[in-house]
C-alpha cells in the first residue's frame, strides 16, 4: 500500500449514511484535490464509528481528531485549516455539553476513553470491504497460528481457558459448545454464524458485520479446525441489506486469496463459508429455529435434546455461535487466553458490546470489560438523560430481558448479575428511559411484539402472551381491575414453564421485572386511572391554559382532528371529544408560551 | 416477453434447483413481481419439486414475504424499542392519517403501500422512517410532511402525457 500522510476516515455505517457520509466523502475527495493534496491525503470510507449520534463523523489520523455533524459546505474550509495549514478546526468538534471547550483527540472524549475494543478494535479504522487493510491490522495473523503451530485441540484448550461465552444471550461457554461437538463421531460437522439481530433497540451484530466482516470470518475458519467443520453458514436478517453485502464481499475476497476454500494456506484444511439472508422472523434468532431456516422450511423450534451439537443442521453436529462471539475468537487465540481472561469478572470474561439507545445523551455502541456497572455506562459513557430529565429505568436484553431501576444502578454487569435481578445479557441492546416513558406502555409493547412473533408452535406462548397483551392493553386503558396483576404473575409462569424455546420462556421477562420494580405505577394505572408517565392515551388529556395562550392559531393548524377552536389573539379551546391525542398541538406551541398541557388522573378536565 | 413460468424456472437454477434454496428463491421472485402472487408460489413448488403446501407454509410464515401486491414505493416506520420511547408510535399514526392507509396496506392506485419494522439497527436516528430504501432519522411531524410531500402526487394522472411533440408547431 502506498504511504499517505494523513488519513480521514468518513464513517460509512447505517446512521452516517443517512446523514450524508458519502456527500461528505466526496466533497473530501474532491477538495483534497484541487488543492493539490491527493497523493497525501488517503479519504477512506470505514464502517460504523459507534458514536452514531454525531452524525456524520469524520476521524483525521495520525492526529486522532474527530470531527462531529459535518455537512459538504464545511470540507473546504476544513481542508484548507487541518489539512493544509495544520490547525484543527474547533467548531466542529464534540463538546461535552453548552459552554465547556470542544474536545479535538478522539481518544480524549468520555464516549470513547471508558469503552476497551476487542470485537470493535478496527471500527472506523480500516475500510471494510479491503482485505488487504484487515491483514494490515494483524488481520488473519491468527488463522495462520492456529493452523500452522497449533493442534485443533490446543485451539479448543485456549478458548476453553479464556472463558469466552455466547454473546448472544444464555452465555453458554464457547470452548465447551466446541469440544462437544468435536467430540461426535458423524461427518460431516457445520459451522453457524447467527447473525439474526432481531431484539429491537440492539445493532452491535449488524455493526460488526458491516464495519469488520472479515473478523467473523477468521473467527469461524480457527473454529471450524477446532471442531473438525468443513461448512459454514452466515446467517444474516433479511432487514440488514449492507451487513448481507459487506460479508458476502468479504467471503470472496478471502476465497481469492486462498483463506477459505480447499487446502487453506497450504495445511491440507477445506473450510468454505456462505452467506444465507433470513426472511424477517424474530423466532429464527433461536437456534433450532434457524437451522430449519437455512434448510428452508419455516422456523419453527424444536425439542432440545438432542442439541445441535449432536444432530443440527440435517441432523449432523453443528456448533452455533453468535456474530461477536466468532469476533471475539481471533483475538484470543493470537493474544492468548490469560490476555483475555485477565478483563471482566469471576464468571463473565472479556468484553461485551452494548447499544446505547433510548432517553440517552450519548446513543451508540459501546465495548466495555464486562462487570462495569450500569452507571458507569448511562452516566460515564452515556453522558446521561438529555433535557434536564430524571432517570427511571434501563431495559436491558431485549424482549427477553428486563427493566432494572435507578435503585439497582450500581449493579456489575455479567451474566449472573443480570440474571438475578430478573432481567438477562441478551444480545446487549440497553434502552434508558427517562420519567416520560410509561412502565405499563413498555410492559405492553414488548408483550405486543412477543405475541406477534411468536410462531404459534407451542399454546402456552401463542395463547398466553395473547391474553397478557390484553390485560395490559385493559390496564393502560384505564379499565384494569386489581386482581390483573396477580393474573399477569400466574400467566406468566404458565408461559415460562410451558413453552420450548427461549422466546417463551423468557417472554414475561419484561412484564415481571417491571411488576417487581414498578409495580405502584401499575397501581395508579388500576386504581387512580392515571398514568404519571403522561403516556397513556385512554388516561391523558390535553388542554389549553387560558392564562397563557395568545391566540396564535399554529395548534389550531395543527390539529389533525380539527379538535381546536378558536380565532387570532383570542384563547384557544380543545373539544376533548374530538381530540385524537396526537400531541400535535403541544409540539407547536411555542416554547416561550407553552399553553398546552398534558394532565391525568383526578387533573384532568 | 418473458412468460412467468421461465422467470422462475431461471431463479430457481440459479441455485442449482437445490430445495434448501426455497427461502432465497422465493426472495429473488419478490424482488422480481414485487410480490409473490399465487402463480408464481405453484411454478415455484413445480420447479423445486415441492409440494404446493410447503411452499405457502413458508410464504405465509415469515414477514419479508407479502402475498398482496405492494406499492410502487415503500413507506417503512420502525417500531424498535429505541423508536418507540423516542416516539415512534405517533410517527405511525401520523403517516397513516396523512396517507389514508393502516400499516400494512397499500393505497387503491397501486402507489404507496406504508409498512411497520420490528427493528432496523438504526437506533441512534430514532424514531426512523425508511421511504423507498432511503433512511430518515429523527422524525417529526414537519419532517414527515416533508418526505411526503417528495413521493409523486397520488390520485393524479401522470404528468406531460404527450412527448412525442405532434402537437407542437400547429397553429
Amino acid at each position: 500500500m502506498k504511504p499517505y500522510r494523513t488519513h480521514v476516515l468518513v464513517c460509512a455505517g447505517t446512521g452516517c449514511v443517512s446523514c450524508g457520509a458519502f456527500g461528505l466523502k466526496e466533497a473530501f475527495e474532491k477538495e483534497v484535490a484541487r488543492r493539490g493534496l491527493a497523493d497525501e491525503v488517503l479519504i477512506v470510507a470505514t464502517g460504523c464509528n459507534g458514536f452514531c449520534e454525531k452524525g456524520p463523523i469524520v476521524l483525521v489520523q495520525p492526529d486522532n481528531v474527530f470531527y462531529q455533524r459535518l455537512t459538504p459546505a464545511d470540507i473546504p474550509h476544513l481542508v484548507e485549516e487541518h489539512l493544509l495549514k495544520g490547525r484543527p478546526v474547533a467548531k466542529h468538534m464534540y463538546v461535552p455539553e453548552a459552554g465547556r471547550a470542544p474536545v479535538a483527540r478522539m481518544s480524549d472524549i468520555d464516549f470513547f476513553k471508558r469503552q476497551r475494543l476487542i470485537v470493535l478494535r478496527n471500527r472506523g479504522r480500516i475500510d471494510p470491504e479491503k482485505i488487504e487493510e484487515y491483514i494490515a491490522a494483524d488481520g488473519y495473523e491468527a488463522l495462520a497460528k492456529a493452523l500452522g503451530e497449533m493442534t485443533p485441540e490446543a485451539v479448543l484448550d485456549e478458548v476453553t481457558a479464556s472463558g469466552l461465552r455466547g454473546r448472544g444471550g444464555a452465555g453458554f461457554p464457547t470452548g465447551l459448545k466446541w469440544s462437544l461437538a468435536r467430540r461426535e463421531p458423524a461427518e460431516p460437522k457445520y459451522i453457524i454464524c447467527n447473525g439474526d439481530e432481531g431484539d429491537p433497540g440492539a445493532f452491535m451484530d449488524r455493526s460488526v458485520l458491516e464495519a469488520d466482516p472479515h473478523a467473523v470470518i477468521e473467527g469461524m475458519i480457527i473454529g471450524a479446525r477446532a471442531i473438525g467443520a468443513s461448512r459454514g453458514f452466515v446467517y444474516i436478517r433479511d432487514e440488514y441489506p449492507l451487513a448481507v453485502a459487506r460479508m458476502a464481499k468479504a467471503i470472496g475476497q478471502a476465497r481469492d486469496l486462498g483463506l477459505l476454500g480447499p487446502d487453506i494456506l497450504g495445511t491440507g484444511f477445506d473450510f468454505d463459508l456462505e452467506v444465507v439472508r433470513g426472511a424477517g422472523a424474530f423466532v429464527s434468532g433461536e437456534e433450532t429455529a434457524l437451522m430449519a431456516s437455512i434448510e428452508g422450511r419455516r422456523a419453527f423450534p424444536m425439542q432440545r435434546p438432542p442439541y445441535p451439537v449432536q444432530q443440527g443442521l440435517w441432523g449432523k453436529p453443528t456448533v452455533i455461535n453468535n456474530v461477536e462471539t466468532w469476533a471475539n475468537v481471533a483475538s484470543i487465540v493470537r493474544r492468548g487466553a490469560a490476555w483475555f481472561a485477565a478483563l471482566g469478572t469471576r464468571t463473565s470474561k472479556g468484553t461485551k458490546i452494548f447499544s446505547l439507545v433510548g432517553k440517552i445523551r450519548n446513543t451508540g455502541l459501546v465495548e466495555v470489560p464486562m462487570g462495569i456497572s450500569l452507571r458507569e455506562i448511562v452516566y460515564g459513557i452515556g453522558g446521561g438523560i438529555p433535557g434536564g430529565r430524571e432517570f427511571k429505568a434501563v431495559q436491558i436484553g431485549g424482549p427477553s430481558g428486563g427493566c432494572i431501576p435507578k435503585g439497582l444502578l450500581d449493579l456489575p454487569v455479567d451474566y449472573e448479575s443480570l440474571t438475578e435481578a430478573g432481567a438477562m445479557m441478551g444480545s446487549g441492546g440497553l434502552i434508558v428511559m427517562d420519567e416520560d416513558t410509561c412502565i405499563v406502555d413498555i410492559a405492553l409493547y414488548f408483550l405486543r411484539f412477543i405475541e406477534e412473533e411468536s410462531c404459534g408452535k407451542c399454546s402456552p406462548c401463542r395463547i398466553g402472551t395473547r391474553r397478557m397483551a390484553d390485560i395490559l392493553a385493559r390496564i393502560a386503558a384505564g379499565e384494569g381491575d386489581p386482581a390483573d396483576l396477580e393474573r399477569l404473575e400466574e400467566l406468566a409462569v404458565t408461559v415460562a414453564q410451558g413453552s420450548l424455546c427461549g422466546l417463551g420462556q423468557t417472554a414475561p421477562n419484561p412484564v415481571l421485572t417491571t411488576l417487581r420494580y414498578f409495580r405502584d405505577e401499575y397501581r395508579a394505572h388500576i386504581e387512580d386511572k392515571a398514568c404519571p408517565a403522561l403516556v397513556c392515551k385512554d388516561l391523558i388529556a390535553f388542554s389549553i391554559d387560558p392564562a397563557k395562550c395568545v391566540g396564535c392559531l399554529l395548534c389550531r393548524e395543527a390539529c389533525p382532528a380539527q379538535a381546536i377552536a378558536g380565532e387570532r389573539k383570542k384563547v384557544h379551546v380543545i373539544d376533548q371529544a374530538a381530540c385524537i391525542k396526537c400531541g400535535a398541538c403541544i409540539n407547536v406551541c411555542p416554547a416561550k408560551v407553552r399553553a398546552v398541557k398534558k394532565t391525568t388522573g383526578k387533573a384532568r378536565p | 416477453m418473458k412468460t412467468t413460468r421461465s422467470i422462475v424456472r431461471d431463479v430457481v437454477r440459479r441455485y442449482g434447483g437445490r430445495q434448501r434454496a426455497l427461502i432465497q428463491v422465493l426472495q429473488d421472485l419478490q424482488d422480481h413481481f414485487r410480490w409473490l402472487p399465487p402463480e408464481v408460489l405453484e411454478a415455484a413448488a413445480e420447479e423445486l419439486g415441492l409440494p404446493p403446501a410447503r411452499v405457502f407454509s413458508v410464504a405465509t410464515f415469515y414477514k419479508s414475504f407479502s402475498l398482496a401486491p405492494r406499492g410502487r414505493h415503500t413507506c417503512t416506520i420502525c417500531m424498535g424499542t429505541a423508536c418507540h420511547v423516542r416516539g415512534g408510535a405517533a410517527v405511525l399514526e401520523h403517516f397513516e392519517r396523512k396517507l389514508g392507509l393502516k400499516a400494512g396496506e397499500t393505497s387503491d392506485d397501486g402507489e404507496v403501500s406504508l409498512e411497520r419494522v420490528n427493528c432496523l439497527g438504526a437506533c441512534a436516528l430514532a424514531p426512523l422512517a425508511v421511504v423507498d430504501g432511503r433512511y430518515y432519522g429523527q422524525m417529526s411531524e414537519a419532517k414527515a410532511d416533508e418526505v411526503l410531500g417528495s413521493l409523486p402526487s397520488r390520485g393524479k394522472p401522470a404528468a406531460s402525457p404527450k412527448k412525442d411533440g405532434t402537437d407542437e408547431g400547429t397553429p
